[in-house]
């Protein structure tokens, strides 16, 4: 008794003090929360269809404070359906991209704000229907330049398959392939041929395969062992064919065997590791690593190093490149290992999509020379003229998504 | 005929692929070859695990030269086969997800094939520092530049290359060796790899049309005629 008597007035205080002062607080708090304004729902362009881009204008009460914990997206199919939530995006942010709609459809969006636990909605969007556009037209810039490209490597072809000469210059590391081959026939060892380990879809283990039918047919004539090590079963099939190929065509298919090609396992390291161990158990003549490489480059060109290999490597991998040159006697930089099968078949038709390659950078250096000269007279205060220059030629190398 | 159908599956795929690219009409035509590559690749693997087993069946049977490194490699891709393909120590049995937590296949993959694949990755260390070694010896006037060009970006990224110039005025602040450093980094770096990465575009795009014109036909293994 005496003790609830004690307790009452405090409890009567706690009341009033929740009524007259937490709750109109708690009232006010949840009514200061502003739903997200201005959504609108517009087609993605120059797609299939299948996307609808949607923005807003933030909530008044999104300011980064923690209060509002994100945006709920709600959907509904014009004009029956009800809404469901589709996704949610953090606060802050006032674009979602919704690719699950269907072409033909359509659709209706409300945003709402999170907070709390509580959703404060928007106004419902016009309602937008996706449909699929023939041409990309933002690819327009890309479009030409392929066409100005693959116009001028045509043209060259043609050019040269009239008898016309043409200049390529010199590659170092192709002009070794043959003494690299010769060394390994002098010292009686195997070639050991490493096509990187990304399968056929990579150009660049397509670019070491082409090479290794020109190293295969020399080391045909040269009666030599090659091993290929491969951690794709895909290029270990098309090596064995090209290898084939090459046999046959220097008139020794008897020399030829499938175990030239092995496929030994698509893990990057464990593949590694199995070259390795080849080439410290063979110690192979000579190392071609041509193809696509990763972490295992230095792995492999510093193991083929120790074994006093003569090593010739080729990738497009830019990161990859300078374990190369520290390692190998001779890199085929990027495009040189695009290059190298055309250069080695000496060719006119092959040749002049060199040359034609050519114009695409003769094209390069004509706007990185124009874009510097416009982005600095810019900087000098030259105008808008120059700034408009610069902002069309970086326009040209764009890519808009 | 055998060297023509080839050229012309090459020459089809090819071009749908660049079509599909600008029509995005197209655009399912393009992810359906992408598809067909990773279904034949699938039957690929078929061959790939064949040839495995042949090989390494072979020098273990002959007792063929180190055939004990081709034990083991057998050992482990069929006991790594059966751990997965049966699903051995599945907490949930045949039906369970193949890297269930308590399978044998997890275990083996993080107590065998995780560390041994991370310690190939760590030989990278030591690789680094032999082939450093070589390449930064000023032996001509490329390399010497190549040499001032890294001792001057490994010693920005540490504090003694803050302290070393920190004394350097605020105007002249690129000779802070840590800014020097990013300026190398971000602009003759940069500009090189740019110049590379050019180069390489421009070459995919010669090679995609010598091989999709025919005119590229080594990777068959024919010589152009």
């Amino acid at each position: 008794m005496t003790m609830r008597g004690a307790n009452r007035p405090f409890c009567r205080f706690g009341l009033s003090f929740f009524i007259i002062l937490l709750l109109p607080a708690y009232l006010c708090g949840q009514e200061s929360i502003a739903p997200p304004s201005k959504v609108v729902a517009y087609d993605f362009k120059y797609d299939r269809g299948e996307a609808v881009e949607l923005s807003w204008q933030l909530s008044p009460d999104d300011k980064g404070n923690g209060s509002i914990s994100g945006y709920e997206i709600y959907r509904a199919e014009d004009p029956l359906d009800s809404f469901i939530s589709i996704g949610f995006v953090s606060a802050g942010t006032s674009s979602y991209r919704d690719k699950s709609v269907y072409k033909g459809q359509s659709y209706r969006y409300q945003v709402a704000t999170s907070s709390d636990g509580h959703l404060y909605f928007s106004e419902i969007s016009a309602a937008v229907v996706p449909r699929m556009e023939l041409i990309n037209w933002n690819l327009l810039n890309l479009f030409i330049i392929g066409l100005f490209l693959c116009g001028s490597v045509i043209f060259f072809i043609s050019h040269a398959t009239r008898g016309k000469k043409l200049f390529i210059r010199k590659i170092a590391g192709l002009e070794a392939i043959d003494e690299a081959i010769g060394r390994a026939t002098e010292m009686g060892r195997p070639i050991l041929f490493v096509p990187g380990i990304n399968d056929m879809d990579d150009v660049q283990t397509i670019a070491g395969i082409t090479l290794l039918g020109r190293v295969a047919k020399v080391v045909a004539d040269y009666d030599i062992r090659i091993n290929m090590p491969v951690s794709r079963s895909l290029v270990m099939t098309t090596a064995r064919e090209t290898i084939r190929e090459a046999y046959m065509g220097a008139g020794r298919p008897d020399a030829y065997s499938d175990d030239m090609v092995n496929y030994i396992t698509d893990e990057q390291f464990g593949y590694v590791a199995a070259v390795d161990g080849i080439m410290v158990r063979q110690k192979p003549a000579t190392c071609f690593y041509l193809g696509a490489f990763f972490a295992e480059s230095l792995i492999l060109a510093e193991t083929g190093n120790s074994i006093g290999a003569i090593q010739i490597a080729g990738t497009a991998q830019p990161a990859q490149l300078p374990f190369f040159v520290a390692a190998c006697d001779y890199t085929l930089i990027g495009e040189e290992l695009f290059a190298a099968s055309a250069y080695l078949s000496n060719e006119p038709k092959q040749l002049g999509s060199l040359k034609g390659q050519d114009m695409g950078k003769l094209l390069a250096m004509i706007v990185i020379i124009l874009g510097v000269l416009a982005a600095t007279v810019s900087q000098m205060g030259g105008g808008q003229f120059f700034t408009d220059i610069h902002q069309f030629l970086s326009n040209i190398f764009t890519v808009q998504n | 005929m055998k060297r023509q159908v080839p050229v012309i599956i090459t020459f089809i795929v090819g071009a749908v692929l660049i079509v599909s690219v600008f029509f995005p009409p197209a655009e399912r035509l393009g992810e359906n070859f992408s598809v067909f590559f990773d279904i034949i690749a699938v039957f690929a693997f078929f061959l790939g695990g064949g040839n495995l087993i042949r090989i390494h069946g072979n020098k273990i049977y002959r007792r063929q030269k180190d055939w004990a490194f081709s034990a083991v490699t057998l050992t482990g891709f069929i006991v790594m086969l059966a751990a997965g393909l049966f699903k051995i120590a599945n907490p949930n049995g045949i039906t369970g997800d193949v890297a269930a937590t308590g399978s044998l296949f997890q275990t083996l993959y993080y107590n065998i094939f995780y560390p041994l694949g991370s310690t190939m990755y760590a030989l990278l260390a030591f690789y680094v520092a032999s082939a450093s070694y070589r390449a930064f010896r000023a032996k001509n006037k490329e390399a010497t530049i190549l040499l001032i060009a890294a001792f001057i970006i490994l010693l920005g990224r540490t504090p003694l290359g803050v302290y070393a110039t920190g004394w350097v005025p605020e105007s002249f602040s690129l000779l802070q060796i840590p800014n020097l450093a990013i300026w190398i980094m971000s602009s003759p770096n940069l500009a090189g790899q740019r110049a590379i990465m050019i180069g390489i575009a421009l070459g995919v795009i010669s090679m995609s049309l010598r091989l999709i014109l025919g005119v590229e036909r080594t990777y068959l293994g024919v010589d152009n005629e």
